[in-house]
């Protein structure tokens, strides 16, 4: 099964690929993701990411209320709380899906505060949905093929001129291959032709995990991806996290399970009324008294 | 022109062989983009032949040449509207308005600035025209699309048939005329609109364009087939030849289009038609990517346009550039079935032979055999109970009744077929094959 996996130096690869292919396109945008990459490539000790002071308010309601906290290198993080916390707020803050009121989100100590989903995604942040955000009239091999960052077949001039198209192809098959060794992995090859609308709920998970991984990230936010999975497909799904870890991949997890937070993660953040109310190893939560009154309360 | 048609050619006579000759040539067509195209063109002149026969050859290649040139301009616009509605679901209502704008610009462009032969314009070439009118419709578009589309979908409809209506109101006032006259000293002739330049296809068989003064080319072309020989008259045969031309842009527009949709480019637009949030969650520039999709529709708009109207003599904005030109490129669309290319020709031309023409002309030829005077009112026809008279009244207001078949059709589409005639293929979107696994690939455990 492990041969399966592709290995870190794969990805790396790959996404060298991409950056000389990003560097080439005459997209207005190259000029952004240079700098993009430049910043990508600063050895620096700061955490893949950072939330400082984060505040979203909506209206007369503020649903993340002053939210601080940090995601190793390289960790599976779980993100908990109860209903109202703010976690999927604090997501969407994260992801530029929303602009934060106030406070700061950094990625690998860069200030990334308020940018748009695209460019999240493109430095190297992405994330998959809470309900499973599929394109259903795309085969699911369309759907892993679309993710993948610097493809020159994006330039309209590129995919039509004959002159260039070649190197599109190219690019293309590579793609291809990389889809069939990411749909491997996940054990979903033999749906690759099927159009995504006829998944399954757990495939579908499956689904929007694989595309994730396509886009060659570094840090994969995970909005309950286990949601509505039976349990061998939970298991299944947690044995190619902890796998996509050992490569080197960095996690944050919410989950509304707490055991299954408590099982696999290293670390744990509490979310609490908009704020952080406890971090620590799942043990330490467990035994956490704040923690047992505003949330576990009569359970443990 | 793609693989299916290749493959559908080729195969056809080396598998089993059908039982007769029809039966092959229908086989072929199901299993070909081409044939299916050409079958149903087929189809269309076998029914004008029958309609006019009687009239002699002149009528029947007449007759031929106004459905297939419909159907081919028909086919152009149903192309440039499913870039930006089928692919990237951008539901742009103002077709009509972009389409004026092309061909009145390259108007303006070409036209002589010597006033005494109406608007005078800047006396440029026509393919400078051309490339203006195009130039014009995209920069429309972008201001259109620049602020309508960082809005929900809705608003870019609201937003371009107002443009639509805005171009149409202002080609036809005659105050912007003036405007136009004394700023830059040309003019759009308002109301009563303007003449066109000559089509250069003319000048391919008369000299200057005069009638009487046959090219070579057009020597040969009249001598085979024109009065003297089999009787049909030249300028239906210059038609023909502009016909040629268009059908030449039809497949271009197809090739391109194709080449589009089957492309990371097309992969995108059809992401961002399913989920703009997955889309830009992948790192795809969502609103740059729909901005330029829209221009190049737009910019196809107006080359629509200028090879539609330009071709036609006269142009005036009313009531040539009314919202309904827009619907019914819509219904040619949705005929063919939204997001595939083959069913936007073949949606263009069967709207326009059979549900645009058809009626009128099957109408007037029932009209010449029924023996019976017209009632003076739908409620007379009704009351009369005679079949024979309702029938009289029925083909004599075709054009009217047209419009309820029309529905009737659109209704009927909707309940039965609501993806169109080639809806449910699957359009890959992607340069390489993805039917199955590359060889060398890991197989399953």
């Amino acid at each position: 099964m492990s041969s399966d996996v592709p290995d870190a130096s794969d990805v790396a690869d790959a996404a060298d690929e991409v950056d000389a292919a990003d560097a080439i396109t005459d997209e207005p945008e190259a000029n952004d993701s240079a700098v993009e990459e430049a910043a990508k490539h600063v050895p620096s000790g700061a955490p893949p990411l950072r939330v400082e002071g984060l505040v979203k308010r909506f209206g007369g309601v503020t649903a993340v209320d002053g939210a601080s906290f940090e995601v190793e290198q390289g960790s599976l993080t779980g993100l908990i709380g109860p209903n109202g916390a703010g976690k999927s707020t604090t997501f969407n803050c994260i992801t530029g899906v929303h602009e934060p009121t106030a406070g700061s989100v950094y990625f690998k100590g860069e200030d990334v505060t308020g940018l748009e989903p695209y460019r999240m995604a493109r430095k190297g942040l992405v994330r998959t949905f809470q309900i499973a955000r599929e394109l259903s009239e795309m085969t699911v091999l369309e759907n892993l093929m679309l993710a993948p960052k610097g493809q020159l077949g994006e330039s309209a001039i590129r995919a039509v001129t004959p002159g260039l198209r070649g190197d599109v192809v190219e690019q293309e098959e590579a793609i291809r291959e990389r889809a069939w060794e990411t749909l491997d992995f996940f054990e979903i090859d033999h749906l690759a032709t099927e159009h995504a609308g006829n998944l399954s709920g757990g495939q579908r998970k499956l689904l929007e995990m694989a595309r994730a991984l396509m886009t060659d990230p570094e840090v994969v936010l995970l909005d309950e991806p286990l949601a509505g999975v039976n349990p061998t497909l939970e298991e299944k799904l947690l044995d190619r996290i902890h796998q996509l870890r050992e490569d080197g991949y960095t996690f944050l997890l919410v989950e509304h399970d707490m055991d299954v937070i408590m099982n696999n993660c290293e670390h744990v953040i509490v979310m609490h009324q908009g704020s952080v109310l406890a971090e620590g190893t799942g043990d330490e939560i467990r035994n956490d008294e704040r923690v047992i009154e505003a949330y576990l309360g009569e359970d443990v | 022109m793609t693989d299916a048609s290749s493959s559908g050619d080729r195969d056809a006579p080396a598998d089993e062989r059908p039982e007769s000759a029809t039966a092959a040539l229908l086989d072929a067509a199901k299993r070909s983009d081409l044939g299916l195209v050409l079958g149903t063109l087929l189809v269309v002149y076998l029914a004008a032949t029958v309609l006019t026969f009687a009239d002699g050859l002149n009528s029947v290649v007449g007759l031929m040449r106004t459905l297939t040139f419909l159907g081919l301009v028909y086919a152009l616009a149903a192309l440039a509207l499913n870039l930006q509605w089928g692919y990237a679901g951008l539901f742009n209502i103002g077709v009509a308005g972009f389409m004026a704008l092309g061909v009145y610009t390259m108007g303006i462009v070409v036209r002589s600035p010597d006033p005494a032969f109406g608007p005078p314009g800047f006396g440029l070439p026509l393919p400078v025209g051309i490339a203006a009118g195009m130039l014009v419709a995209a920069v429309v578009g972008l201001l259109a699309a620049l602020p309508a589309l960082r809005l929900k979908a809705d608003y870019l409809a609201i937003v371009t048939l107002g443009i639509s209506e805005i171009v149409r109101l202002f080609l036809q006032s005659s105050a912007f005329d003036t405007f136009l006259r004394d700023s830059l000293g040309v003019g759009t002739g308002g109301g009563r609109g303007m003449g066109m330049p000559r089509n250069p296809v003319r000048d391919l068989f008369l000299v200057d364009g005069q009638a009487g003064t046959p090219t070579a080319f057009g020597e040969l072309v009249f001598g085979v087939f024109g009065e003297d020989a089999l009787g049909v008259s030249n300028s239906i045969l210059i038609d023909w030849g502009y016909i040629a031309v268009l059908a030449a842009f039809v497949i271009a527009f197809y090739v391109l289009l194709e080449r589009l949709g089957r492309s990371p480019f097309g992969r995108t637009l059809k992401a961002i038609r399913e989920d703009e949030l997955v889309a830009d969650s992948l790192g795809k520039n969502v609103d740059l990517i729909k901005v330029k999709v829209f221009v190049i529709g737009c910019a196809l708009m107006g080359l629509v346009g200028i090879l539609w109207f330009g071709s036609q003599g006269n142009v005036s904005p009313t009531p040539q550039f009314m919202p309904l030109l827009t619907f019914y490129v819509f219904i040619a669309v949705i005929i063919g079935g939204s997001g595939s290319n083959t069913g936007s020709v073949l949606g263009g031309i069967v709207f326009a032979t059979v549900l645009f023409e058809g009626p009128r002309r099957v109408g007037a030829s029932v009209r010449d055999v029924i023996d019976a005077e017209t009632p003076p009112s739908f409620a007379d026809a009704v009351a009369a109970l005679d079949p024979t008279a309702f029938l009289a009244f029925a083909t004599d207001n075709v054009a009217p009744l047209q419009f309820i078949l029309l529905g009737l059709i659109l209704v009927f589409i909707m309940h039965r077929r609501p993806d169109g005639i080639l809806g449910d293929r699957i359009e890959t979107a992607a340069a390489v094959d993805l039917s199955e696994r590359p060889s060398g690939g890991e197989t399953d455990e």
